[in-house]
Protein backbone atom coordinates (compact mmCIF):
# COMPACT_ATOMS: atom_id res chain seq x y z
CA UNK A 1 0.00 0.00 0.00
CA UNK A 2 2.80 3.00 1.13
CA UNK A 3 4.10 1.35 -2.46
CA UNK A 4 1.34 2.61 -3.97
CA UNK A 5 1.23 5.81 -2.30
CA UNK A 6 4.77 6.55 -3.10
CA UNK A 7 4.28 5.84 -6.90
CA UNK A 8 3.19 9.43 -7.61
CA UNK A 9 3.98 12.41 -5.87
CA UNK A 10 0.38 13.56 -4.38
CA UNK A 11 0.98 12.84 -0.62
CA UNK A 12 -3.36 12.39 0.06
CA UNK A 13 -2.75 12.23 4.03
CA UNK A 14 -1.39 15.74 4.28
CA UNK A 15 -3.51 17.26 1.63
CA UNK A 16 -6.66 15.58 3.33
CA UNK A 17 -5.63 18.18 6.20
CA UNK A 18 -6.31 21.43 3.60
CA UNK A 19 -10.46 19.83 3.77
CA UNK A 20 -12.29 20.34 7.49
CA UNK A 21 -15.01 18.01 6.33
CA UNK A 22 -12.70 14.80 5.83
CA UNK A 23 -12.34 15.01 9.76
CA UNK A 24 -15.60 14.66 10.62
CA UNK A 25 -16.93 11.75 12.38
CA UNK A 26 -20.47 10.33 10.82
CA UNK A 27 -22.29 7.68 13.33
CA UNK A 28 -19.24 7.88 15.30
CA UNK A 29 -17.30 6.63 12.64
CA UNK A 30 -14.27 8.64 10.85
CA UNK A 31 -16.15 9.96 7.18
CA UNK A 32 -15.23 7.76 4.04
CA UNK A 33 -16.13 10.31 1.41
CA UNK A 34 -16.54 8.26 -2.00
CA UNK A 35 -19.37 10.87 -3.62
CA UNK A 36 -16.87 12.91 -5.65
CA UNK A 37 -18.32 12.43 -8.45
CA UNK A 38 -21.55 13.63 -7.49
CA UNK A 39 -19.85 16.78 -5.48
CA UNK A 40 -16.17 17.44 -4.16
CA UNK A 41 -15.36 19.19 -0.44
CA UNK A 42 -13.75 22.13 -0.54
CA UNK A 43 -10.87 22.77 0.71
CA UNK A 44 -10.18 25.77 3.69
CA UNK A 45 -8.81 28.05 1.14
CA UNK A 46 -11.91 28.12 -0.66
CA UNK A 47 -14.18 28.03 2.38
CA UNK A 48 -11.97 31.21 3.62
CA UNK A 49 -12.19 33.14 0.10
CA UNK A 50 -16.38 32.79 -0.01
CA UNK A 51 -16.01 34.69 3.48
CA UNK A 52 -13.61 37.24 2.06
CA UNK A 53 -15.01 38.33 -0.89
CA UNK A 54 -18.09 38.82 1.24
CA UNK A 55 -16.17 40.81 3.93
CA UNK A 56 -13.78 42.83 1.44
CA UNK A 57 -15.54 43.31 -2.36
CA UNK A 58 -19.16 42.27 -1.73
CA UNK A 59 -20.43 45.05 -4.21
CA UNK A 60 -22.43 44.17 -7.88
CA UNK A 61 -19.98 44.35 -10.82
CA UNK A 62 -19.89 45.89 -14.01
CA UNK A 63 -22.44 48.50 -12.77
CA UNK A 64 -21.19 50.72 -9.92
CA UNK A 65 -18.02 53.82 -10.39
CA UNK A 66 -17.61 53.35 -6.67
CA UNK A 67 -14.31 51.51 -5.26
CA UNK A 68 -15.83 48.20 -4.11
CA UNK A 69 -17.47 47.45 -7.30
CA UNK A 70 -14.68 47.98 -9.23
CA UNK A 71 -12.91 45.77 -6.66
CA UNK A 72 -15.65 42.88 -7.29
CA UNK A 73 -16.08 43.29 -10.61
CA UNK A 74 -11.72 42.68 -11.01
CA UNK A 75 -11.83 40.08 -8.90
CA UNK A 76 -15.18 38.48 -11.46
CA UNK A 77 -13.50 39.01 -14.47
CA UNK A 78 -9.93 37.56 -13.20
CA UNK A 79 -11.61 34.27 -12.78
CA UNK A 80 -12.75 34.16 -16.31
CA UNK A 81 -9.19 34.66 -16.99
CA UNK A 82 -8.44 31.49 -14.32
CA UNK A 83 -10.89 29.39 -15.88
CA UNK A 84 -9.75 30.63 -19.73
CA UNK A 85 -6.15 29.43 -18.62
CA UNK A 86 -7.74 26.53 -16.71
CA UNK A 87 -9.35 24.99 -19.63
CA UNK A 88 -6.35 26.61 -22.39
CA UNK A 89 -9.13 29.00 -24.18
CA UNK A 90 -8.17 31.08 -26.44
CA UNK A 91 -10.01 33.95 -25.21
CA UNK A 92 -11.48 34.80 -21.86
CA UNK A 93 -14.55 35.95 -24.19
CA UNK A 94 -15.31 32.62 -24.98
CA UNK A 95 -15.68 32.34 -20.88
CA UNK A 96 -19.57 32.17 -19.74
CA UNK A 97 -20.67 31.86 -16.22
CA UNK A 98 -23.59 30.15 -15.97
CA UNK A 99 -25.19 28.37 -12.96
CA UNK A 100 -23.56 24.50 -13.61
CA UNK A 101 -23.27 22.21 -16.25
CA UNK A 102 -27.01 21.67 -16.83
CA UNK A 103 -27.82 24.93 -17.14
CA UNK A 104 -24.43 25.56 -19.96
CA UNK A 105 -26.25 22.81 -21.65
CA UNK A 106 -29.20 24.01 -22.04
CA UNK A 107 -28.01 27.06 -22.93
CA UNK A 108 -26.14 25.88 -26.05
CA UNK A 109 -29.46 23.84 -26.71
CA UNK A 110 -31.59 26.67 -26.86
CA UNK A 111 -29.88 29.35 -28.58
CA UNK A 112 -27.37 27.09 -30.99
CA UNK A 113 -31.22 25.43 -31.87
CA UNK A 114 -33.00 28.82 -32.58
CA UNK A 115 -29.86 29.88 -34.53
CA UNK A 116 -28.87 26.16 -36.29
CA UNK A 117 -31.25 23.75 -36.09
CA UNK A 118 -34.39 22.73 -37.76
CA UNK A 119 -36.91 20.38 -38.59
CA UNK A 120 -36.36 17.19 -39.74
CA UNK A 121 -32.29 17.87 -38.27
CA UNK A 122 -30.76 15.45 -35.98
CA UNK A 123 -28.59 16.04 -32.53
CA UNK A 124 -26.92 13.25 -31.46
CA UNK A 125 -25.73 12.15 -28.18
CA UNK A 126 -23.91 9.37 -27.01
CA UNK A 127 -25.63 6.50 -24.94
CA UNK A 128 -24.18 7.51 -21.97
CA UNK A 129 -25.19 10.67 -21.14
CA UNK A 130 -26.35 12.44 -17.86
CA UNK A 131 -30.24 13.19 -17.93
CA UNK A 132 -28.53 16.65 -18.01
CA UNK A 133 -26.69 15.96 -21.48
CA UNK A 134 -30.26 14.44 -22.62
CA UNK A 135 -33.11 15.98 -21.82
CA UNK A 136 -32.09 19.39 -23.22
CA UNK A 137 -31.94 18.20 -26.28
CA UNK A 138 -35.16 16.25 -25.95
CA UNK A 139 -36.31 19.84 -25.02
CA UNK A 140 -35.27 21.29 -28.52
CA UNK A 141 -36.10 18.23 -30.23
CA UNK A 142 -39.92 18.83 -29.07
CA UNK A 143 -39.57 22.35 -30.08
CA UNK A 144 -38.64 22.56 -33.20
CA UNK A 145 -39.07 19.26 -34.70
CA UNK A 146 -35.89 17.22 -34.92
CA UNK A 147 -34.94 13.61 -33.88
CA UNK A 148 -32.30 12.97 -31.15
CA UNK A 149 -29.75 9.72 -32.36
CA UNK A 150 -27.56 8.05 -29.89
CA UNK A 151 -24.40 6.35 -30.28
CA UNK A 152 -24.30 2.87 -28.92
CA UNK A 153 -21.55 0.90 -26.72
CA UNK A 154 -20.39 -1.89 -25.98
CA UNK A 155 -20.31 -4.07 -22.55
CA UNK A 156 -16.88 -2.43 -21.18
CA UNK A 157 -18.39 0.75 -21.78
CA UNK A 158 -16.81 1.61 -24.90
CA UNK A 159 -18.74 3.51 -27.41
CA UNK A 160 -18.71 2.36 -30.78
CA UNK A 161 -16.90 4.25 -33.12
CA UNK A 162 -17.51 2.46 -36.31
CA UNK A 163 -21.49 3.01 -35.29
CA UNK A 164 -20.64 6.35 -34.74
CA UNK A 165 -19.19 7.14 -38.03
CA UNK A 166 -22.38 5.88 -39.57
CA UNK A 167 -25.00 8.21 -37.49
CA UNK A 168 -22.84 11.01 -38.61
CA UNK A 169 -24.81 11.92 -41.62
CA UNK A 170 -25.65 15.09 -43.40
CA UNK A 171 -28.86 15.93 -40.55
CA UNK A 172 -26.97 15.69 -38.17
CA UNK A 173 -26.39 19.59 -36.55
CA UNK A 174 -24.41 18.75 -33.31
CA UNK A 175 -23.03 16.56 -31.37
CA UNK A 176 -23.43 16.23 -27.43
CA UNK A 177 -21.03 13.80 -25.71
CA UNK A 178 -19.40 13.26 -22.47
CA UNK A 179 -16.32 13.11 -21.93
CA UNK A 180 -16.03 11.00 -18.61
CA UNK A 181 -19.55 8.64 -18.06
CA UNK A 182 -20.48 9.57 -14.51
CA UNK A 183 -21.43 6.04 -13.99
CA UNK A 184 -18.99 3.51 -16.27
CA UNK A 185 -16.13 6.15 -15.82
CA UNK A 186 -15.53 5.26 -19.29
CA UNK A 187 -12.91 8.42 -20.64
CA UNK A 188 -14.06 9.03 -24.21
CA UNK A 189 -11.96 9.65 -27.43
CA UNK A 190 -13.33 12.62 -27.54
CA UNK A 191 -10.24 14.24 -29.84
CA UNK A 192 -11.16 11.46 -32.37
CA UNK A 193 -14.63 12.13 -32.26
CA UNK A 194 -14.69 15.68 -32.79
CA UNK A 195 -12.11 15.46 -35.26
CA UNK A 196 -14.87 12.79 -36.97
CA UNK A 197 -17.85 15.34 -36.39
CA UNK A 198 -15.60 18.08 -37.31
CA UNK A 199 -14.78 16.10 -40.99
CA UNK A 200 -18.05 16.67 -41.87
CA UNK A 201 -18.25 20.24 -40.44
CA UNK A 202 -20.83 19.22 -37.30
CA UNK A 203 -20.07 20.86 -34.10
CA UNK A 204 -19.72 18.73 -30.82
CA UNK A 205 -20.38 19.88 -26.99
CA UNK A 206 -17.87 18.38 -24.90
CA UNK A 207 -20.25 17.52 -21.13
CA UNK A 208 -16.84 18.19 -19.15
CA UNK A 209 -18.60 17.69 -15.63
CA UNK A 210 -16.99 14.59 -14.63
CA UNK A 211 -13.65 15.33 -16.38
CA UNK A 212 -12.48 18.91 -15.50
CA UNK A 213 -11.70 17.48 -11.90
CA UNK A 214 -9.95 14.74 -13.12
CA UNK A 215 -8.01 14.86 -16.27
CA UNK A 216 -6.05 18.53 -17.53
CA UNK A 217 -8.13 19.82 -19.91
CA UNK A 218 -7.62 21.78 -23.21
CA UNK A 219 -10.76 23.27 -25.41
CA UNK A 220 -8.44 24.01 -28.46
CA UNK A 221 -6.25 20.82 -28.49
CA UNK A 222 -9.54 19.50 -28.50
CA UNK A 223 -10.86 21.40 -30.90
CA UNK A 224 -14.16 21.23 -29.41
CA UNK A 225 -17.01 23.73 -30.34
CA UNK A 226 -18.77 23.93 -26.43
CA UNK A 227 -17.04 22.94 -23.14
CA UNK A 228 -19.47 22.28 -20.36
CA UNK A 229 -18.55 22.27 -16.45
CA UNK A 230 -19.60 22.67 -13.08
CA UNK A 231 -17.48 24.44 -10.46
CA UNK A 232 -18.69 22.10 -7.37
CA UNK A 233 -17.70 18.79 -8.97
CA UNK A 234 -14.11 21.19 -9.24
CA UNK A 235 -13.21 21.39 -5.41
CA UNK A 236 -15.39 24.80 -6.00
CA UNK A 237 -18.19 26.78 -4.73
CA UNK A 238 -22.46 25.05 -5.48
CA UNK A 239 -24.26 27.06 -7.93
CA UNK A 240 -21.84 28.13 -10.32
CA UNK A 241 -20.80 25.99 -14.07
CA UNK A 242 -18.88 27.27 -17.01
CA UNK A 243 -19.79 27.07 -20.83
CA UNK A 244 -16.51 27.80 -22.91
CA UNK A 245 -17.61 27.99 -26.58
CA UNK A 246 -15.80 29.37 -29.64
CA UNK A 247 -16.49 32.72 -30.52
CA UNK A 248 -17.79 32.24 -33.85
CA UNK A 249 -20.34 30.23 -32.95
CA UNK A 250 -21.29 32.47 -29.99
CA UNK A 251 -21.49 35.13 -32.24
CA UNK A 252 -23.81 33.92 -34.16
CA UNK A 253 -26.51 32.41 -31.68
CA UNK A 254 -28.96 34.50 -30.18
CA UNK A 255 -29.00 35.04 -26.33
CA UNK A 256 -30.49 32.83 -24.09
CA UNK A 257 -32.43 34.91 -21.00
CA UNK A 258 -33.23 38.51 -21.43
CA UNK A 259 -32.69 40.48 -18.35
CA UNK A 260 -29.94 43.06 -16.78
CA UNK A 261 -26.27 42.77 -17.79
CA UNK A 262 -26.93 41.15 -21.46
CA UNK A 263 -27.78 44.26 -23.12
CA UNK A 264 -26.41 47.19 -24.95
CA UNK A 265 -29.29 49.77 -25.15
CA UNK A 266 -32.77 48.78 -23.79
CA UNK A 267 -35.63 50.65 -25.63
CA UNK A 268 -39.38 49.54 -25.78
CA UNK A 269 -38.96 50.27 -29.68
CA UNK A 270 -35.85 47.95 -29.90
CA UNK A 271 -32.66 46.23 -27.33
CA UNK A 272 -29.75 45.74 -28.53
CA UNK A 273 -27.24 42.82 -26.90
CA UNK A 274 -24.08 43.41 -25.18
CA UNK A 275 -21.11 41.84 -26.33
CA UNK A 276 -19.37 37.98 -25.65
CA UNK A 277 -19.46 36.65 -22.95
CA UNK A 278 -22.42 39.24 -21.69
CA UNK A 279 -24.60 38.52 -23.96
CA UNK A 280 -25.21 35.33 -22.32
CA UNK A 281 -24.72 36.50 -18.96
CA UNK A 282 -28.00 37.81 -18.01
CA UNK A 283 -29.07 39.06 -14.17
CA UNK A 284 -26.00 39.38 -11.79
CA UNK A 285 -24.02 36.82 -11.86
CA UNK A 286 -22.21 34.79 -9.13
CA UNK A 287 -19.26 37.05 -8.75
CA UNK A 288 -18.50 36.18 -5.14
CA UNK A 289 -18.81 32.27 -6.73
CA UNK A 290 -16.44 33.29 -8.94
CA UNK A 291 -14.03 34.81 -6.99
CA UNK A 292 -13.78 31.40 -5.01
CA UNK A 293 -13.63 29.02 -7.95
CA UNK A 294 -10.35 31.18 -8.36
CA UNK A 295 -8.71 30.31 -5.52
CA UNK A 296 -10.49 26.71 -6.09
CA UNK A 297 -8.30 26.16 -9.36
CA UNK A 298 -5.66 27.84 -8.74
CA UNK A 299 -5.50 25.09 -5.60
CA UNK A 300 -5.40 22.15 -7.68
CA UNK A 301 -3.03 23.63 -10.49
CA UNK A 302 -0.63 23.96 -7.34
CA UNK A 303 -1.19 20.32 -6.97
CA UNK A 304 -0.77 19.63 -10.86
CA UNK A 305 -3.44 18.13 -12.75
CA UNK A 306 -1.11 15.81 -14.09
CA UNK A 307 -0.54 14.34 -10.50
CA UNK A 308 -3.67 14.04 -10.03
CA UNK A 309 -5.06 12.14 -12.65
CA UNK A 310 -2.07 9.86 -11.95
CA UNK A 311 -2.80 9.10 -8.34
CA UNK A 312 -6.73 8.98 -8.72
CA UNK A 313 -5.74 6.39 -11.53
CA UNK A 314 -3.53 4.28 -8.98
CA UNK A 315 -6.68 4.31 -6.22
CA UNK A 316 -8.76 3.03 -9.20
CA UNK A 317 -6.46 0.30 -10.18
CA UNK A 318 -6.33 -0.71 -6.75
CA UNK A 319 -10.37 -0.47 -5.98
CA UNK A 320 -11.18 -2.42 -8.68
CA UNK A 321 -8.83 -4.79 -7.97
CA UNK A 322 -9.77 -5.42 -4.38
CA UNK A 323 -13.10 -4.86 -5.02
CA UNK A 324 -13.45 -7.62 -7.93
CA UNK A 325 -12.22 -9.87 -5.76
CA UNK A 326 -15.25 -9.93 -3.58
CA UNK A 327 -17.67 -12.67 -4.54
CA UNK A 328 -20.32 -11.91 -6.35
CA UNK A 329 -19.76 -7.87 -7.09
CA UNK A 330 -19.82 -6.93 -10.49
CA UNK A 331 -18.49 -3.96 -11.80
CA UNK A 332 -20.35 -2.01 -14.30
CA UNK A 333 -18.08 0.37 -16.70
CA UNK A 334 -14.56 -1.59 -17.27
CA UNK A 335 -13.21 0.54 -19.69
CA UNK A 336 -9.58 0.13 -20.25
CA UNK A 337 -9.78 4.57 -20.37
CA UNK A 338 -11.88 5.23 -16.79
CA UNK A 339 -11.89 7.86 -14.31
CA UNK A 340 -11.53 7.07 -10.79
CA UNK A 341 -15.73 6.01 -10.75
CA UNK A 342 -16.58 2.36 -9.99
CA UNK A 343 -19.64 1.37 -9.95
CA UNK A 344 -21.06 -2.07 -9.12
CA UNK A 345 -23.99 -4.35 -7.58
CA UNK A 346 -23.46 -7.15 -5.66
CA UNK A 347 -25.57 -10.01 -6.03
CA UNK A 348 -28.71 -10.39 -3.36
CA UNK A 349 -28.11 -7.03 -2.09
CA UNK A 350 -30.16 -4.40 -3.54
CA UNK A 351 -28.27 -0.86 -3.93
CA UNK A 352 -30.38 0.89 -1.56
CA UNK A 353 -29.50 -1.19 1.09
CA UNK A 354 -26.35 -1.59 0.59
CA UNK A 355 -25.57 2.20 0.52
CA UNK A 356 -27.56 2.23 4.13
CA UNK A 357 -25.12 -0.12 5.43
CA UNK A 358 -22.36 1.94 4.39
CA UNK A 359 -23.49 5.53 5.48
CA UNK A 360 -24.01 3.88 8.67
CA UNK A 361 -20.53 2.43 9.06
CA UNK A 362 -19.11 6.31 7.93
CA UNK A 363 -18.93 5.26 4.11
CA UNK A 364 -21.08 8.24 1.65
CA UNK A 365 -21.62 6.13 -1.35
CA UNK A 366 -24.28 7.21 -4.14
CA UNK A 367 -27.05 4.60 -5.10
CA UNK A 368 -29.86 5.24 -7.62
CA UNK A 369 -30.03 5.84 -11.42
CA UNK A 370 -27.30 8.08 -11.14
CA UNK A 371 -29.14 10.20 -13.69
CA UNK A 372 -28.54 8.08 -16.51
CA UNK A 373 -31.47 6.24 -16.53
CA UNK A 374 -30.95 5.33 -20.06
CA UNK A 375 -27.67 3.88 -20.06
CA UNK A 376 -28.75 1.47 -16.46
CA UNK A 377 -31.39 0.41 -18.63
CA UNK A 378 -29.16 -0.82 -21.77
CA UNK A 379 -26.88 -2.59 -19.28
CA UNK A 380 -30.00 -4.59 -17.72
CA UNK A 381 -29.72 -2.48 -14.38
CA UNK A 382 -32.49 -0.12 -12.69
CA UNK A 383 -30.11 1.21 -10.09
CA UNK A 384 -26.23 0.48 -8.52
CA UNK A 385 -23.82 1.62 -6.16
CA UNK A 386 -21.20 4.13 -7.43
CA UNK A 387 -17.76 5.04 -5.21
CA UNK A 388 -15.81 7.53 -6.48
CA UNK A 389 -13.09 8.65 -5.79
CA UNK A 390 -11.15 11.97 -5.45
CA UNK A 391 -7.43 13.09 -4.78
CA UNK A 392 -7.53 13.40 -1.32
CA UNK A 393 -9.39 9.88 -1.00
CA UNK A 394 -6.37 7.23 0.00
CA UNK A 395 -5.96 3.15 -0.34
CA UNK A 396 -6.82 2.90 3.19
CA UNK A 397 -10.14 3.92 2.76
CA UNK A 398 -10.64 1.90 0.01
CA UNK A 399 -9.23 -0.99 2.15
CA UNK A 400 -12.21 0.29 4.88
CA UNK A 401 -14.91 0.10 2.03
CA UNK A 402 -13.74 -3.48 1.15
CA UNK A 403 -14.29 -4.34 4.59
CA UNK A 404 -17.36 -2.90 5.07
CA UNK A 405 -18.75 -4.92 2.00
CA UNK A 406 -17.97 -7.87 3.24
CA UNK A 407 -19.04 -7.56 6.53
CA UNK A 408 -22.75 -6.47 5.41
CA UNK A 409 -22.52 -9.56 2.52
CA UNK A 410 -22.82 -11.56 5.88
CA UNK A 411 -25.07 -9.78 7.02
CA UNK A 412 -27.73 -11.32 3.97
CA UNK A 413 -26.36 -15.05 4.16
CA UNK B 1 -55.80 -8.90 20.99
CA UNK B 2 -53.00 -6.59 22.21
CA UNK B 3 -53.25 -2.74 21.33
CA UNK B 4 -51.61 -1.00 18.39
CA UNK B 5 -49.54 0.63 21.40
CA UNK B 6 -48.75 -2.70 23.01
CA UNK B 7 -47.49 -3.79 19.70
CA UNK B 8 -44.91 -0.53 19.26
CA UNK B 9 -43.85 -0.89 22.57
CA UNK B 10 -42.65 -5.01 21.98
CA UNK B 11 -41.03 -3.57 19.16
CA UNK B 12 -39.27 -1.13 20.99
CA UNK B 13 -38.10 -3.24 23.40
CA UNK B 14 -36.53 -5.62 20.86
CA UNK B 15 -34.45 -3.16 19.13
CA UNK B 16 -33.97 -1.06 22.38
CA UNK B 17 -31.36 -3.85 23.60
CA UNK B 18 -29.37 -3.26 20.66
CA UNK B 19 -26.91 0.02 20.80
CA UNK B 20 -24.85 -1.06 17.68
CA UNK B 21 -26.54 0.17 14.08
CA UNK B 22 -25.34 -2.84 12.54
CA UNK B 23 -27.62 -5.12 14.97
CA UNK B 24 -30.71 -3.10 14.65
CA UNK B 25 -30.17 -3.64 10.44
CA UNK B 26 -29.47 -6.88 10.90
CA UNK B 27 -32.81 -7.34 12.81
CA UNK B 28 -34.51 -5.79 10.46
CA UNK B 29 -33.10 -7.41 7.62
CA UNK B 30 -34.27 -10.65 9.45
CA UNK B 31 -37.43 -9.14 9.66
CA UNK B 32 -37.58 -8.64 6.15
CA UNK B 33 -36.85 -11.74 4.75
CA UNK B 34 -39.42 -12.73 7.39
CA UNK B 35 -41.93 -10.96 5.38
CA UNK B 36 -44.68 -13.22 3.39
CA UNK B 37 -43.40 -12.42 -0.41
CA UNK B 38 -46.23 -10.77 -2.43
CA UNK B 39 -48.46 -12.82 -4.55
CA UNK B 40 -46.56 -11.78 -8.47
CA UNK B 41 -49.98 -11.27 -9.36
CA UNK B 42 -50.10 -8.04 -7.07
CA UNK B 43 -46.57 -7.04 -8.55
CA UNK B 44 -48.56 -4.30 -10.45
CA UNK B 45 -48.96 -0.63 -11.22
CA UNK B 46 -52.36 0.27 -9.19
CA UNK B 47 -50.53 -1.61 -6.10
CA UNK B 48 -46.87 0.18 -6.77
CA UNK B 49 -45.86 2.89 -4.28
CA UNK B 50 -42.52 3.58 -6.74
CA UNK B 51 -39.41 5.65 -4.77
CA UNK B 52 -37.07 6.76 -6.54
CA UNK B 53 -34.32 3.79 -5.16
CA UNK B 54 -36.87 1.42 -3.72
CA UNK B 55 -40.33 0.15 -4.52
CA UNK B 56 -43.57 -1.01 -2.59
CA UNK B 57 -46.22 -2.97 -3.13
CA UNK B 58 -49.50 -2.40 -0.84
CA UNK B 59 -52.24 -4.64 -1.19
CA UNK B 60 -55.73 -3.99 1.31
CA UNK B 61 -58.45 -6.30 2.07
CA UNK B 62 -61.45 -5.02 4.48
CA UNK B 63 -63.85 -7.21 6.11
CA UNK B 64 -66.95 -5.17 6.79
CA UNK B 65 -68.82 -8.30 9.20
CA UNK B 66 -65.78 -7.94 11.36
CA UNK B 67 -64.57 -4.02 10.49
CA UNK B 68 -61.15 -5.23 9.89
CA UNK B 69 -58.84 -3.67 7.25
CA UNK B 70 -55.70 -6.31 6.15
CA UNK B 71 -52.38 -5.35 5.00
CA UNK B 72 -50.15 -7.09 2.71
CA UNK B 73 -46.95 -5.51 1.46
CA UNK B 74 -43.57 -6.38 -0.10
CA UNK B 75 -40.70 -4.08 -1.59
CA UNK B 76 -37.66 -4.72 -3.33
CA UNK B 77 -35.39 -4.44 -0.98
CA UNK B 78 -34.78 -6.18 1.85
CA UNK B 79 -34.26 -3.41 4.58
CA UNK B 80 -37.55 -1.62 3.50
CA UNK B 81 -39.32 -5.09 3.31
CA UNK B 82 -38.39 -5.05 7.37
CA UNK B 83 -39.71 -1.78 8.29
CA UNK B 84 -42.50 -2.86 5.88
CA UNK B 85 -43.28 -6.22 7.90
CA UNK B 86 -42.97 -3.82 11.30
CA UNK B 87 -45.67 -1.04 9.63
CA UNK B 88 -47.66 -4.05 9.01
CA UNK B 89 -47.37 -6.00 12.56
CA UNK B 90 -48.96 -2.69 14.17
CA UNK B 91 -51.57 -1.89 11.29
CA UNK B 92 -52.42 -4.87 9.61
CA UNK B 93 -55.88 -6.26 11.36
CA UNK B 94 -56.67 -3.57 12.77
CA UNK B 95 -60.29 -1.29 12.01
CA UNK B 96 -60.09 1.72 9.92
CA UNK B 97 -60.55 3.83 13.43
CA UNK B 98 -57.85 2.28 14.66
CA UNK B 99 -55.45 3.07 11.70
CA UNK B 100 -56.48 6.52 11.81
CA UNK B 101 -56.15 7.25 15.46
CA UNK B 102 -52.61 5.64 15.60
CA UNK B 103 -49.33 7.54 16.39
CA UNK B 104 -46.94 5.87 14.80
CA UNK B 105 -44.42 6.51 17.56
CA UNK B 106 -42.16 3.31 17.55
CA UNK B 107 -39.99 4.70 14.43
CA UNK B 108 -38.90 7.36 16.14
CA UNK B 109 -38.18 5.16 19.45
CA UNK B 110 -36.32 3.06 17.58
CA UNK B 111 -34.26 5.62 15.65
CA UNK B 112 -35.41 4.99 12.57
CA UNK B 113 -37.30 7.81 11.75
CA UNK B 114 -35.21 8.80 8.90
CA UNK B 115 -36.57 6.36 6.88
CA UNK B 116 -40.43 7.58 6.98
CA UNK B 117 -39.30 11.01 5.91
CA UNK B 118 -40.66 12.31 2.70
CA UNK B 119 -37.60 12.62 1.32
CA UNK B 120 -36.12 9.50 1.86
CA UNK B 121 -36.76 7.67 -1.81
CA UNK B 122 -37.92 4.82 -0.72
CA UNK B 123 -41.75 4.30 -1.17
CA UNK B 124 -42.25 4.30 2.98
CA UNK B 125 -43.32 7.81 3.56
CA UNK B 126 -45.96 7.28 0.11
CA UNK B 127 -46.69 3.52 1.72
CA UNK B 128 -47.86 5.18 5.28
CA UNK B 129 -50.30 7.86 3.73
CA UNK B 130 -51.57 4.96 1.10
CA UNK B 131 -52.26 2.85 4.44
CA UNK B 132 -54.51 5.97 5.84
CA UNK B 133 -56.35 6.64 2.58
CA UNK B 134 -57.22 3.01 2.55
CA UNK B 135 -58.41 2.88 6.05
CA UNK B 136 -60.14 6.16 5.23
CA UNK B 137 -62.33 4.98 2.59
CA UNK B 138 -63.33 1.84 3.96
CA UNK B 139 -64.81 3.58 6.92
CA UNK B 140 -66.97 5.18 4.99
CA UNK B 141 -68.24 1.86 3.54
C1 LIG C 1 -21.69 13.78 -16.75
C2 LIG C 1 -22.50 14.82 -16.03
N1 LIG C 1 -23.10 15.79 -16.74
C3 LIG C 1 -23.81 16.75 -16.15
C4 LIG C 1 -23.98 16.79 -14.79
C5 LIG C 1 -24.81 17.87 -14.19
O1 LIG C 1 -24.06 18.73 -13.43
P1 LIG C 1 -24.74 19.88 -12.56
O2 LIG C 1 -25.81 19.20 -11.75
O3 LIG C 1 -23.64 20.43 -11.74
O4 LIG C 1 -25.33 20.88 -13.51
C6 LIG C 1 -23.39 15.81 -14.01
C7 LIG C 1 -23.58 15.82 -12.54
O5 LIG C 1 -23.72 14.82 -11.89
C8 LIG C 1 -22.64 14.80 -14.65
O6 LIG C 1 -22.06 13.82 -13.94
Amino acid sequence: MSAICSQSAIDAKALRADFPILASQVYGKPLVYFDNAATTQKPKVVIEAISRAYETCNANVHRGVHYLSQQATQAHEEAREVVRDFIHAASSDEIIFTRGTTESINLVAFSFGEAFCQAGDEILISGMEHHSNIVPWQMLCERKGLTLRVIPFDENGNLLLDEYAALLGSKVKLVALTQVSNVLGTINPVAEMIRMAHAQQIPVLVDGAQAAAHISVDVQALDADFYAFSAHKLYGPTGLGVLYGKRALLEAMPPYQGGGEMIDQVHYSHTTYNVLPYKFEAGTPDFIGTTAFTTALRYVQNIGMDKIARYEDELLQYATEKMQAIEGLRIIGTSAHKSAVVSFVIDGIHPYDLGLLLDKLGIAIRTGHHCAQPLLESMGYEVCARASFAFYNTTDEIDALVAALLRIQKMFK
Amino acid sequence: METINQIQDEIIDEFSVLDDWMDKYQLLIDMGNDLPALDEAFKKPQYLIEGCQSRVWVVADYDKASNIVTFRAESDTVIVKGLVFLLLKVLSGRTPDEILNADLYFIDEIGLKEHLSPTRSNGLFSMVKQILDYARVFKTM
